[in-house]
């Protein structure tokens, strides 16, 4: 039960800090926001590795090798294209003399 | 190395990630640190992975390995698609993200039975049921964008009531799931009816509303992973899934006011309707004008505002529209852009094409923004925008848009209009702007339009030089 209790603190702090941190984004970068929040999500990856690594029935290996393609898919590509997004975002030159 | 010396490395490595994502979201506030923040994450991600291959619970690593590739060779493709595919793109990684914790849910939920408290198969039960609803719901999504389905919405009688049903159906068996686990014979029904719940909760929905959709599938998505994290023990996750959901909650709600509308109406009250009583009228005078004229009045003007809209996406016209803003510029006119937070198919989607075309971001404005310049603009320019700019939103109790935050074109000395004909836009709305005495409608392709003033511009440029 208290194990079930932190993990609640842990959801509802968690919760909270990102709603903190997440208000602060400027709507410049909300596409971006999206995809890196989506690579981030797609730490579900290391739960499908156990699941698929325990190898504990069939449908779980089966089940959790395709949970770790699919989240490792989101991993790369989210990544990848939160970075190719960012680096297009310049500011002018004025900005850059100031 | 011991199990438990294993453990307290997978540990501490997990909380060096959850460090990392945090700060990675933290720096993705302002674009001069965002990209250290993609850094962090990249790092966090790494570390977390890296540490849970080392848990000695893994017998085998054939498969790991193998399905680590997959998704490596289904990702980098994913990650390099052009930036006009990018909201189908994010829809379908919602897609992944969810199915994979329907499919790690329905693992566990097997290996467990019946020998699950209720607790966890509570967490086990919203995880499979976000987890697949999201996953048909995104694929949707997806293919309406790719325009692989239509994008109208598609309505008929009693939809709603249907959909509700089956949602309640599904919550009843996950609640007698949650007193009876050992009942594995109805556990495919949480999966079957939330996949097809996810199907028919999207036909409804326009185009117009995907920056809503995506944004609410994106906190579902979130929520499903931090559910995983309770059914698997793992704070990493519940942190994960936790910044992830109120990322996508805070973006639906910014979306959803920016419409003026309630999550509830955005998924249950289909837009196209109002199309039949609204779309008929009668035919008014419009002004228009040829390139030329537009280019003379764009070169007297000293500040334009430019305002895109999902129209200059679909006509590929981002690269046009930043060379119109270099010969301004060059010219000493003060351009800039006007975004509104819905412009487009998703959240920041104009502000990413227009970077990508090499506009400064620091000429991207928001709404807010942009409203305070409108009335000492020379000249507006709206391509491919309607609905944002109708000024109907306003004043007009009877239209469907009314109290909708709009873009205060009308304000601008001079507006013009690139659009390909006067027919309404998607809520079926007459635009009031384009009847007014200060506009002049630019009939034509985005794309063509815009580079044909272009040329004129630089034309009359060298006559003068």
């Amino acid at each position: 039960m208290s194990d079930l209790m932190s993990n609640l603190y842990v959801l509802v702090l968690a919760g909270f800090l990102g709603f903190e941190v997440i208000r602060r984004v400027s709507p410049l970068l909300h596409t971006p926001l999206m995809s890196l929040t989506n690579a981030l999500d797609a730490i579900a990856v290391v739960g499908a590795i156990v699941i698929a690594g325990e190898q504990r029935s069939t449908l779980a290996t089966v089940l959790g090798t395709l949970a770790v393609a699919a989240s490792a898919s989101n991993v790369v590509g989210g990544f990848l294209i939160t970075d190719r997004m960012l680096r297009m975002f310049r500011a002018g030159a004025k900005t850059k003399a100031s | 190395m011991s199990p438990q010396v294993t453990s307290v490395i997978i540990e501490v490595s997990y909380l060096c990630a959850v460090v990392l994502f945090v700060l990675s979201l933290k720096w993705l506030s302002a674009p001069s640190t965002a990209r250290h923040g993609v850094l962090a994450g990249e790092i966090g991600m790494a570390l977390a992975v890296a540490a849970t291959l080392l848990y000695h619970g893994i017998v085998s690593y054939h498969w790991i390995v193998a399905a680590l590739a997959v998704g490596c060779v289904v990702g980098i493709p994913l990650g390099l698609v052009p930036m006009t595919a990018v909201p189908q793109r994010t829809a379908l990684s919602h897609a992944f993200g969810a199915l994979a914790a329907a499919m790690v849910g329905t693992a566990e939920y097997y290996l467990d039975a019946p020998h699950i408290s209720a607790f966890t198969m509570s967490a086990l039960a919203i995880e499979v049921i976000l987890g697949s609803l999201t996953f048909t719901a995104s694929l949707m999504a997806a293919g309406k964008l790719q325009e692989v389905l239509p994008q109208r919405p598609i309505t008929y009688k009693g939809q709603n009531f249907v959909n509700l049903s089956l949602l309640a159906a599904a919550v009843l068996v996950a609640v007698y799931l949650v007193l009876n686990p050992g009942a594995t014979y109805l556990f495919p029904v949480i999966v079957a009816i939330p996949l097809l719940f996810g199907f028919l909760m999207v036909i409804p929905i326009g185009g117009a509303d995907m920056p809503t959709v995506i944004s609410l599938l994106n906190s579902y998505a979130g929520l499903s992973a931090a559910a995983m994290g309770f059914v698997l023990g793992s704070k990493l996750l519940i942190v994960a899934g936790a910044l992830d959901g109120s990322s996508g909650f805070i973006l639906s709600i910014i979306m959803s006011r920016a419409m003026n509308r309630s999550f509830t109406n955005v998924l249950f009250g289909a837009f196209g309707q109002v199309q039949e009583s609204a779309a008929k009228v009668e035919q008014k005078p419009v002004r228009s004008a040829t390139p030329e004229d537009a280019a003379a009045i764009l070169e007297a003007a000293s500040s334009v505002m430019v305002i895109p809209g999902y129209g200059m996406a679909v006509a590929q016209a981002q690269h046009r529209v930043r060379e119109l803003y270099d010969i301004l510029t060059r010219r000493g006119a003060d351009v800039k852009f006007a975004i509104h937070p819905v412009a487009g198919r998703m959240p920041g989607h104009m502000n990413v094409l227009l970077a990508e075309a090499d506009v400064p971001y620091d000429k991207l404005l928001d709404m807010d923004e942009a409203n305070l310049e409108f009335p000492q603009v020379d000249v507006a320019l709206v391509i491919g925008a309607n609905d944002v700019t109708n000024p109907a939103a306003r004043h007009d109790r009877g239209s469907p848009i009314y109290g909708m935050p709009i873009l205060d074109v009308d304000k601008a000395r001079t507006v013009m209009v690139i659009k390909r004909s006067l027919s309404p836009g998607f809520a079926g709305i007459d635009n009031e702007l384009y009847y007014m005495d200060k506009t002049l409608m630019l009939f034509g392709d985005a794309k063509a339009f815009v580079g044909s003033i272009v040329r004129e511009l630089s034309a009359s440029g060298n006559a003068h030089a």
